[in-house]
């Protein structure tokens, strides 16, 4: 692994006010694997997230997509450079099925949509692969749900095909996980293994038994700030995570 | 899921009984001896028409523009300019001729209204929430009193076309032959906006409304989108505005004013914000319960509001909501 990684961000800073959110962050992601980063709650996970997809500034440091500086792209410029992501909090639109959600991101991925004329909910172009996208997830027999009838498990499950929708080389996943019960977060591990290797992914989680069979390497983010990174065993073994993260709160 | 902008059977039906309707309107109000009911209905078109492009920004994309009267009125005064070039002999701007075509005239309203939407949502869009609703009002007003100042143009007396524009060799002048000229501009105008909010573009406009960030999240440069939206129903308005100077002939700065964008948010809201044909209902329910209240007394408006707030609180969907509660397809 001595090629440049994918995604490398050098020296992130961001403060909101008197709060430093990120400080000096130094990090990488190389292509194919899966990082995760943890850290306990207010660490800054969500902020290197947003920082990443463009929709918040940092206040000084770069962030590199395959070696070109990105920090200061428009959030939509970034996902057409191959930065996909899904949302922690599920981010859907109230009227639109399954289906709708993932053809509408297949024709973002196709290029502009300045077409006016033809009916897009009969256009085959754009609903085969969605859904293609919405078997692949497991979502096939609610395509014609509206997203107000699927459960919390199935909205992740679409985040998740709509993000691969527009195929991306680096995925940034912001708590797949966050709110599924065992079974349906056994079914998230398992769909995220079976894409791996496809794409990189930046994986934010709190759930550890999920991260540690995930993850290819392990970040660990306390106050805004990578105090460790390695393999699940280094990580573990770590004394300085074991002070300012296991021995913090439960994991 | 039922998909919008696909008609059922029975809506077919119920669009094929209303073009119906529509059509044999002229040819009762005279049997019946109401020619003047003729006319009328040609405002509603018109009306129709401005609400509906308003319901494009409004209704589909979820921008709450305050200042749409404003191309309704540039409109206007494009076919009310152009007429007053050919009548003085002179041209406009030292260069561009006057015209009483009306198929140059009205496609210059369209245009030159489709220019000022480009450029005020070029500026406008950059904002969202209260800021635009105030930023669209307030460039509206500015050309309301732009209009007011040209006094060449007859100012607050606003400018008198003496004769409607020529199309073809139809006699304009006869209310039912403009009637007929509106009503297909009109199911024109409503077939286009039917294509776009089914197309690619009104997908990614119907996403925009709900969930803008979700939107860029996929890639899609939001400010575009919203910017083309704001800009075809500008040239929508632009459009009613260059039709109605030739029902009225007459324009005035009162086309701009902004108590006409909220006229025309009323008749979106009261229709039914986002639905294809709510425009349509609410125009002729606005312009009908005007004229039937004023018939009665003077202080219309305040039987208006009342009835107004009943429909909106009562039936989210304005009044497409209400047709679909009694045709039984109500949720």
């Amino acid at each position: 692994m001595s090629a440049a990684p994918l995604l490398s961000i050098d020296s992130l800073y961001k403060t909101f006010g008197g709060l430093t959110a990120t400080d000096n962050l130094t990090l990488d992601v190389r292509a194919g694997e899966i990082h995760a980063l943890i850290g306990p709650n207010g660490a800054g996970k969500t902020t290197v997230i947003n920082q990443l997809t463009g929709e918040l500034t940092p206040n000084g440091g770069r962030i590199l997509l395959d070696g070109q500086d990105i920090t200061t792209l428009h959030v939509h410029a970034r996902v057409h450079r191959g930065l996909g992501r899904t949302f922690q909090i599920v981010q859907l639109m109230g009227s639109y099925t399954a289906l709708d959600h993932v053809a509408l991101a297949v024709q973002a991925h196709q290029g502009h949509s300045f077409r006016f004329f033809r009916a897009a909910r009969d256009d085959r172009g754009l609903r085969d692969p969605a859904h293609a996208l919405l078997e692949r997830v497991g979502l096939k027999a609610r395509a014609d749900e509206p997203v107000a009838s699927l459960s919390h498990g199935e909205r992740k499950q679409l985040e998740l095909a709509v993000a691969l929708a527009m195929e991306p080389r680096l995925l940034l996943l912001d708590e797949p996980m966050a709110g599924l019960g065992p079974v349906e977060t056994a079914q998230m591990v398992e769909l995220l293994q079976s894409l791996k290797g496809r794409f990189a992914m930046l994986l934010v989680e709190h759930d550890m038994e999920a991260v540690f069979s995930l993850a290819d390497r392990i970040s660990v983010l306390v106050g805004g700030r990578a105090i460790a990174t390695g393999s699940a065993a280094e990580i573990q073994a770590d004394p300085a995570v074991r002070i300012a993260y296991l021995g913090e709160g439960d994991a | 899921m039922h998909d919008p902008f696909k008609f059922s059977g029975k809506a077919l039906i119920a669009i094929a009984i209303l073009i119906a309707a529509l059509v044999a309107l002229p040819f009762i109000a005279k049997a019946v001896g109401l020619p003047a009911t003729t006319p009328l209905a040609t405002r509603l078109l018109i009306y129709a028409i401005a609400a509906g492009s308003l319901n494009l920004v409004l209704g589909f994309g979820g921008m709450v523009s305050f200042g749409h009267a404003a191309f309704y009125g540039v409109g206007g005064y494009t076919v009310g300019i152009l007429f007053q070039h050919l009548r003085i002999g002179e041209p406009l701007f030292g260069f561009i001729p006057g015209t009483e075509q009306f198929l140059i005239a009205v496609p210059a309203a369209i245009l030159v209204a489709g220019a000022f939407a480009l450029l005020i949502g070029a500026l406008a869009l950059r904002t969202s929430g209260v800021q635009f609703i105030m930023i669209t009002l307030a460039f509206a007003q500015m050309l309301f009193f732009l209009f007011v100042a040209l006094k060449r143009y007859g100012g607050d007396d606003g400018l008198i076309i003496r004769r409607r524009n020529a199309l073809f060799d139809l006699n304009m002048r006869d209310d039912m032959t403009f009637y007929f000229v509106v009503l297909i501009v009109t199911i024109g105008f409503y077939l286009l906006m039917w294509r776009i909010a089914a197309s690619r573009f009104g997908m990614v406009l119907g996403a925009i409304r709900q969930n803008e960030r979700r939107v860029a999240a996929l890639g899609i440069a939001v400010y575009r989108y919203k910017l083309a939206a704001f800009t075809i129903a500008g040239m929508g308005a632009g459009l009613a505005g260059g039709l109605v100077a030739n029902y009225a002939r007459f324009v005035s700065p009162d086309m701009l004013h902004w108590t006409k964008s909220g006229e025309l948010m009323v008749m979106v809201i009261l229709g039914g914000a986002g639905t294809l044909l709510g425009p349509l209902f609410g125009a002729f329910a606005l312009v009908t319960l005007e004229t039937v209240l004023s018939g009665w007394t003077e202080r219309w408006q305040l039987f208006l509001g009342p009835i107004l707030l009943l429909i909106i609180l009562y039936f989210r969907g304005g009044l497409s909501g209400l047709f679909k509660f009694i045709g039984g397809g109500g949720k």
